[in-house]
């Protein structure tokens, strides 16, 4: 469907795994633990917010638009469940209520985008600091604890048997979702499509407001989503859970080949992006390198993740293969 | 014209991009005081040479002297200091600076205190445009300009450069008739004065009218080079598709059916207004008019893309009311846009994945994109349309613009439409693809359907519509029937001339 751009995809793809085998193997020279399988189950159980949020933004961000907003909206899903619990509500009245709050969340976030036709960028900014300011209203500076045994054995424990946390379960059937939903479907199609071309779009009788407001709700439900499962892994409802997220997500969708200015990007390369986010920070957590020294590494992997792209393809455009591109002859 | 040297010549230029020969030992010279046009197909190689000329591509072989000096262009700026300008289609002007700022950008007047002398900056614009012959208010933005006005601006700049050189490139392809006109007074202005003007279009009758001489290009060759007067424009076609050419507009004759659809007192504030007229089935009606008549604005209030303030429209003889292009595609209305790049394709998309964009979600099943419907789909319809492609998997980008021109119709009429609205269809078409597309449009009006089609080009207009509809200043002016139009005719109305 998209043949110039497969092939830079799959190379891009490929270089991830290499990063990922590299990043690995460099986290077994720093660490004795760091091969062992209860150290990639804790890897893998820290990433599961952030991947879950990398999903939809991932979707948004090739339709053309960003979302800066998802740690606050896990921010105030986990405030809003634990100030419901706290008043002695029951989860299964909490759970869904914050995930519905979640999609008002997007909802505004895409009205906003779409329909008073504000950039996103400046949208979801002001949003991300408006979510997290309504957390501390809701639930002020304390946390909530003593949650049901059910639910922090869901956030914390593994599915029976194996070495795959719970939340990472969910992630699993999420990703598979997406990736069939982007890369088999009429939405998949649609999205790509306002990518690449809004106008178009619009005149083929997509319906991009409608497709980009759609997508902002979903970023927010799922937001809500990792708030919960977070709040579950924590044992703790706090207000400023997840702070920080955004650069994570945001890099795990660009270095997963994800092009900033939409129309292109993988499921799969998002994934592996998430992992070799992951690998990197474990690897320097076991190095004794603090979370905020880390950020120097993951903010250049953002950097990097979207000049790489672009270097690769001036690369390949600076050596013509006209055999691609030459126009057919009318005569 | 007097017989001297050539003021600029090129012998053997030859460049190659990849695999591709896009000019091949091509010798031309131009001489102080003509109007030199050039023609050929698309991909014929205009575009390398005027980029060549430009200092934006360096050729691979041969020689070029200017004045008999030899000349080597190290980039733009270059060429416009030894005295090339090149206008390109698209004015390349800075949009918030004002006319008199983007005719001497980069070297404005300065002032005792080094500041920019503003009075002498617009005195000396003003006396350029006086020279030109043009009324042109030299303190407003350029942002506000019609494209016939920034090519002005250009054409002063080029002027205040003291250019001796000026390449054109397709420079009326996005103009009215009547500016075309002003731009022909000024070209032969310029010829007067002794400028050597290289004429770069496609469309015959402006190069019979204003040039002296011709050359053609085919394939990236030096096909020929004739005084205008020793050759006729069946003559340049001949030489630039290699073929005899039957004839451009073929419409047949098909049975005119019911209405299909109706406009009534259809208004857009400040855009067109108390806009009637109906198309039936196996009927093409002609919207001409300038450019800014209203034309495109009603086509794109029919397919909801905008709204309207006033009116009614009826499809089949029912009242709808057409809210976004999915209202429009559901009551069988589709629109064949202007603009094939921004509008009509998505260029990274196959063949297949731009036909199949609008019905995407009809193609699924349980979500899932059904690829080899989609195939064949797209397949049956370019095979219909005779899509030049290697295959509907290839990328829209890599196709010309006659065969891009084609998907979009191909996507459309993969909608079943009822009522198909074409802007400018064979706009930067060349000769070759324009007869196909004009054979595809008779072809559907033969099959029933209703076609509006808007188009500059009054021969295209002529020789295709059943009706015309002529709209000036977005009011219909006239409506003419198939045989008592004329150019003459339409062109009065056009303008605001009440027509006897």
């Amino acid at each position: 469907m998209i043949p110039r751009t497969l092939p830079l995809v799959r190379r891009w793809e490929s270089l991830l795994v290499v990063l990922l085998v590299a990043f690995i193997v460099l986290g077994s020279s720093l660490s004795p633990f760091f091969l062992s399988g209860s150290n990639f189950s804790d890897l893998t159980s820290n990433l599961m917010e952030k991947a879950i949020m990398a999903l939809p933004l991932a979707l948004i961000i090739i339709a053309g638009e960003i979302d800066l907003s998802v740690e606050s909206m896990l921010g105030l899903s986990s405030a809003l469940l634990g100030f419901t619990y706290a008043l002695g509500w029951p989860l299964w009245l909490d759970i869904p209520l914050v995930l519905i709050v979640g999609a008002t969340g997007g909802l505004l976030n895409g009205l906003l985008v779409t329909r008073a036709g504000l950039p996103s960028l400046v949208v979801t900014l002001g949003t991300l600091a408006l979510y997290r300011g309504l957390a501390s209203v809701v639930l002020g500076p304390r946390s909530v604890s003593g949650w049901p045994e059910w639910f922090t054995n869901f956030g914390f424990n593994d599915v029976p048997g194996t070495l795959i946390p719970w939340p990472a379960l969910v992630f699993a059937v999420l990703a598979l979702a997406f990736l069939f939903v982007l890369h088999r479907t009429w939405i998949g199609r649609q999205i790509y499509a306002i990518g690449k071309n809004k106008e178009a779009a619009r005149y083929a009788g997509i319906d991009v407001a409608r497709m980009k407001t759609a997508l902002f709700i979903l970023s927010g439900v799922l937001s809500a989503l990792a708030g919960v499962i977070l709040t579950a892994r924590f044992s703790s409802a706090r207000a400023d859970n997840g702070q920080g997220f955004v650069l994570d997500v945001v890099t795990s969708v660009l270095l997963g080949g994800v092009n900033i200015f939409g129309g292109e990007g993988t499921i799969v390369g998002v994934v592996l992006a998430i992992f070799v986010i992951g690998v990197l920070r474990n690897g320097l957590t076991l190095a004794d390198v603090s979370p905020d020294t880390q950020s120097v590494a993951v903010g250049a992997l953002l950097i990097l993740s979207v000049a790489g792209p672009t270097l690769v393809r001036r690369i390949s455009a600076a050596r013509p293969r006209r055999q691609l591109t030459k126009p057919v002859s009318n005569s | 014209m007097s017989e001297t040297s050539p003021i600029l010549q090129l012998t053997g230029i030859s460049k190659r991009f990849g695999a591709v020969q896009a000019l091949l030992d091509v010798d031309l010279g131009l001489l102080a005081g003509e109007v030199h046009a050039l023609v050929g197909e698309n991909g014929a190689g205009k575009s390398t040479l005027v980029k060549i000329l430009a200092g934006i591509h360096r050729p691979d072989a041969g020689e070029m002297t200017l004045n008999g000096r030899e000349l080597v262009l190290s980039g733009p700026a270059a060429a416009r200091q030894l005295g090339i300008a090149v206008i390109h289609q698209h004015p390349n002007l800075f949009p918030d600076l004002t006319v008199a700022e983007n005719v001497f950008v980069g070297r404005l007047p300065r002032n005792r205190v080094r500041g920019v002398d503003w009075s002498e900056l617009n005195r000396t614009a003003e006396r350029l445009f006086q020279n030109l012959g043009v009324k042109q208010s030299v303190s407003v933005p350029v942002r506000g300009l019609s494209v016939a006005d920034q090519q002005l601006v250009e054409i002063a700049k080029a002027l205040s450069l003291d250019a001796r050189v000026l390449v054109m490139d397709e420079p009326t392809a996005s103009l009215s008739s009547h500016e075309v006109e002003r731009l022909f007074t000024i070209i032969r202005q310029l010829r007067s004065r002794g400028v050597a003007i290289l004429f770069v279009d496609h469309r015959m009758e402006e190069v019979f009218e204003i040039a002296d001489r011709l050359s053609v290009l085919r394939d990236g060759r030096h096909v020929i080079t004739a005084l205008i007067s020793e050759l006729t424009p069946a003559d340049a076609i001949r030489h630039m598709v290699g073929r005899r050419l039957e004839t451009l507009f073929p419409k047949e004759p098909a049975t005119i059916g019911e209405v299909a659809l109706e406009v009534r007192g259809l208004t857009r504030a400040g855009v067109f207004s108390d806009a009637s007229f109906e198309v039936r089935r196996g009927e093409i009606l002609g919207l001409a008019g300038l450019v800014g008549a209203g034309r495109t604005e009603i086509a794109r209030v029919l397919f909801g893309i905008d709204k309207a303030d006033a009116g009614e429209v009826l499809v089949a003889g029912k009242h709808v009311d057409i809210k976004s292009p999915r209202d429009a595609m559901r009551l069988g209305i589709v629109y064949v846009p202007e603009d094939r790049h921004e509008q009509g394709l998505v260029l990274d998309f196959s063949i297949a994945a731009n036909v199949s964009l609008p019905i995407v979600q009809k193609l699924s099943r349980f979500l899932v994109v059904d690829r080899a419907q989609e195939e064949r789909l797209a397949d049956e319809y370019s095979k219909q349309l005779q899509v030049r492609s290697t295959g509907v998997e290839q990328a829209a980008s890599a196709l010309s613009g006659g065969n891009q021109q084609k998907v979009v119709i191909a996507k459309w009429l993969a909608t079943e439409p009822t009522v198909l609205l074409l802007d400018e269809p064979t706009q930067g078409v060349d000769i070759g693809a324009k007869a196909e597309v004009h054979r595809i449009i008779s072809q559907l009006a033969g099959q029933g359907m209703a076609i509006v089609l808007i188009s500059s080009e009054l021969p295209e207009v002529l020789g295709m519509a059943d009706r015309i509809v002529v709209l000036h200043e977005g009011r219909i002016a006239a409506e003419f029937g198939r045989d008592d139009a004329s150019q003459e005719r339409i062109m009065a109305a056009a303008t605001g001339h009440v027509d006897a």
